[in-house]
């Protein structure tokens, strides 16, 4: 197939990617490529909101201030400058586009508080905002049929001819062959990769897709140590509760039902419970560290209280809060608190990426979780993600439009190679007989992660996390492939993903270790403090002929000067 | 906590590759107490037969990708607790569906029906964004909001007698996200949704079993919305019958 662009992901920053292309251009055509139905993308799974200053004692200034203390000052100031200009406008056509955002009783939209946010400029439509903005934009998208979907179609590999990137090779999953897509821009918003770890809020296609494509086609990923966990996730599942309901006054609490934000000192100041999500992440498993835990069937947790907010107002702002603990907590949160701890939610990190959302490579570009455009730094503030899938989607697909008008088309011979090459790779991988199983490398992975890679790290457990890593990726073509049917094969698709992950832990693991402070969510017990003299950048890992290869980058300072990070 | 249950899945197994008929095949399962019916299908996929296709993926009710029909029912099989359930529990593939594999069905159909209703804000004149957003009072977005609730998890597909013999209705989810546009303060495309509702296959085709709204897991009530919208439809029509140059 032959499009202009070719965008990787349905979710919101596809979505908004693939229609600023068709806006800017009433000629071109993108094909929008995504392994599920967008619909079914993880953007659906955000809950909370989406920041954007909309209120007269708020200022873009303060908005930008917020995002760089809370990147613990390894965001990008350009990036973040022309973020909160954008934030506004990109949520404002939203709503032009239909997203149902909650209501003032004057008829403006209404915005919540939010961690770590001065005041509250988090937009939101009750705590379904992940699943309202993708409806709204896939239907919107639905207008446009130089939009050309293929779902149900998993990338495995960039086609890369003369330098630059032309394209990408498919799995079509219901039929088994490999497809190529032709274009002269690639766009990869394929989310993050919280399924490396074990305990985690992202839904189980979030398996760093993009992060690995580009990796392996010799592109850097950036400040990939810094993995969020979120304070509030309901224990064995991680269903992630949103820090709307703090936002909307929940409180936390340790087994004898004190407040710890507000009684210890965490740093979180008088912010308290809106703290930002590094810094209360570290409080909780502190307060279990100390022995003041809750002691449940999945480990201890400790508590979140909505009980004082009554039912009216967490059924008008919290429904699906409401819902979640019911049905997967057994506990409803109008009488009791949920039980609660901090889990695997998002990545920081990405294909490095600048302001245009263009790597290093040629004609390949990305833009939501599955880019570092350092919007977030060491440390992403709740709702700003969601607003960051729009304003350098849009920005990135125009970027991606710009450099195709002046691209040519590869080598036929060279991409007709590297698709033959492919299929060969699959059909090999189909029906594959091995001494592994898949769920259960798979599972010794996420535990490794877990054990080096968690809210808490220090050097012996970081290697030895690296070093597992790496046996795991040996392991790993001994992994068995039982089903050989072409016909929807997850069996294959699952060995893929699997391999996509490694290479992301790998990223993970080895940039981890390498960054002796404490900073954000990177946390070292053996190196508490945070080091401007010696880490005050990015890091870059690629992929060298053998291993990892760490390098850095400068970050972009500007207005706002580095100072300790307490709130 | 109480006690694992071994419990017997019976799972509808078809490979076009492979197979001339559907067949079904039993796994005995060691369900935790805590287990949705998906946790149950995971667990026969990585420990007891990987060749096993389902869709799932956020576990949390909402990407809408695992309904399947359990002991006969349309389900959201990442909500449905597999406590409540006998010993043998049956999962087969969505009816009214043709299918892929498994207990994989062809949604095709589904996302031609979504875009023939329009499912996005028409207006004469687009907002410019230096405008700011369009105002909305509560109550308005009151009039609407359930019928946005929508997951595309096809359930009401399923369930719908009407689908199951005379598979190119629109059906629920497709009327309901229509009529929610329809129903929208920002929307001016209640006429032309009007048209196609007054179409063949559409609203009209409607028997009102209320199927869809009973195993609806998000609670739209794509009933309700059907029925509103066969209602506006007739307005629609009378109005420009009287007043062909527009009534509204």
């Amino acid at each position: 197939m032959r499009h202009d662009i070719v965008i990787v992901g349905g979710g919101a920053a596809g979505l908004r990617a693939a229609i600023a292309v068709v806006n800017a251009d009433p000629t071109v055509s993108v094909a929008l490529v995504s392994k599920v139905y967008p619909m079914r993308s993880h953007t659906v799974s955000a809950e909370g909101g989406a920041a954007a200053v909309a209120r007269s004692d708020d200022s873009l200034e303060m908005h930008g201030f917020d995002t760089v203390k809370g990147s613990d000052f390894l965001g990008d100031q350009d990036v973040i400058t022309y973020f909160v200009e954008q934030a506004p406008k990109e949520l404002t056509r939203l709503e032009h586009w239909g997203c149902p955002w909650s209501r003032n009783e004057d008829g403006t939209v209404a915005t919540r508080a939010f961690g770590g946010m001065t005041t509250k400029r988090t937009w939101y439509a009750a705590d379904k905002v992940g699943f309202h903005m993708l409806h709204t934009l896939f239907q919107h998208s639905l207008r446009f049929d130089r939009i050309v979907r293929y779902d149900e179609l998993f990338v495995t590999r960039l086609l890369v001819d003369g330098g630059q990137v032309r394209g990408v090779l498919a799995l079509d999953v219901r039929s088994g062959e490999v497809r190529a897509f032709l274009g002269r821009a690639v766009v990869l918003c394929t989310g993050g990769a919280g399924k490396i770890f074990p305990f985690t809020t992202n839904g189980n296609i979030k398996t760093g897709d993009g992060m690995a494509l580009a990796y392996r086609a010799g592109v850097a990923l950036k400040d990939m140590e810094f993995v969020q966990y979120h304070p509030t996730g309901l224990p064995g599942t991680g269903i992630l509760i949103t820090e709307a309901a703090r936002g909307e006054g929940g409180t936390v609490k340790n087994a004898d039902g004190e407040r710890f934000l507000v009684t210890r000192d965490y740093g979180v100041g008088t912010k308290a419970e809106l703290g930002p999500r590094d810094m209360i992440s570290r409080a909780i498993i502190q307060e279990i560290e100390a022995g003041r835990g809750v002691k449940g069937p999945y480990g201890e947790h400790v508590h979140l209280d909505l009980t004082h907010l009554g039912e009216a107002h967490i059924d008008a702002k919290l429904p699906m809060v409401r819902e979640l603990s019911t049905i997967y907590a057994g506990v409803d949160p109008v009488h009791r608190p949920i039980p609660i701890r901090p889990v695997v939610h998002y990545m920081m990190g990405g294909v490095d990426v600048d302001i245009d959302g263009a790597a290093e490579l040629p004609g390949l570009f990305a833009a939501g979780e599955a880019a570092c455009v350092s919007l977030n730094g060491a440390n992403r503030l709740g709702s700003n993600s969601l607003t960051e899938c729009l304003v350098f989607g849009a920005r990135t697909g125009e970027a991606a439009l710009r450099f195709a008008r002046g691209s040519s088309e590869g080598s036929e011979a060279a991409l007709v190679r590297q698709a033959e090459e492919e299929d060969a790779r699959l059909a090999a991988l189909r029906g594959r007989r091995g001494s592994e199983k898949l769920s259960q490398v798979r599972t010794e992975m996420q535990r490794a992660m877990e054990r080096g890679c968690g809210v808490y790290r220090e050097a012996g457990t970081m290697q030895e996390t690296v070093r597992e890593i790496a046996r795991l990726k040996q392991r790993q073509d001994q992994v068995a492939v039982a089903d050989a049917s072409r016909v929807f094969n997850t069996e294959l698709v699952a060995a893929l993903e699997l391999e996509n992950m490694l290479d992301v832990a790998e990223s993970v693991a080895v940039s981890a270790a390498h960054r002796n402070e404490s900073r954000g969510a990177h946390t070292r017990r053996d190196a508490p403090r945070r080091d401007d003299q010696n880490f005050l950048y990015h890091t870059l890992c690629h992929r060298g002929a053998d291993g990892p290869r760490l390098g850095r980058k400068a970050v972009a300072l500007g207005r706002w000067i580095p100072e300790e990070r307490k709130y | 906590m109480s006690e694992v249950r071994k419990r017997r899945f019976v799972v509808t197994r078809f490979d076009p590759d492979r197979d001339a008929e559907p067949r079904s095949q039993s796994y005995e399962v060691p369900c935790q107490p805590d287990w949705k019916v998906l946790d149950a299908l995971n667990y026969i996929k990585d420990e007891l037969d990987p060749t096993l296709s389902h869709r799932w993926s956020c576990r949390m009710a909402v990407c809408g990708s695992c309904g399947m029909n359990v002991d006969g029912k349309p389900t959201l099989t990442c909500k449905q607790a597999v406590d409540g359930y006998g010993d043998q529990i049956e999962v087969e593939p969505l009816s009214n569906f043709p299918v892929i594999r498994d207990l994989v069905v062809e949604l095709e159909g589904f996302l031609e029906k979504l875009q023939h209703v329009k499912p996005w804000i028409v207006r004469a004149k687009e907002a410019a964004v230096e405008e700011g957003p369009l105002r909305q009072s509560p109550e308005e977005l009151e009039r609407f909001k359930q019928f946005s609730y929508c997951i595309n998890c096809m359930l009401c597909y399923a369930a719908c007698p009407v689908v199951a013999n005379e598979p190119e209705f629109l059906g629920p989810a497709a009327i309901a996200l229509g009529h929610r546009y329809n129903l929208d303060s920002r929307d001016e495309g209640a006429h032309e949704r009007s048209e196609i509702f007054r179409g063949e296959g559409t609203v009209f085709s409607c028997s009102y079993a209320n199927e869809c709204s009973e195993v609806c897991p998000k609670h739209v009530d794509p009933a309700a919305a059907i029925n509103q919208a066969k209602f506006e439809a007739v307005i629609d029509w009378a109005t420009h019958l009287v007043l062909p140059r527009g009534g509204r």
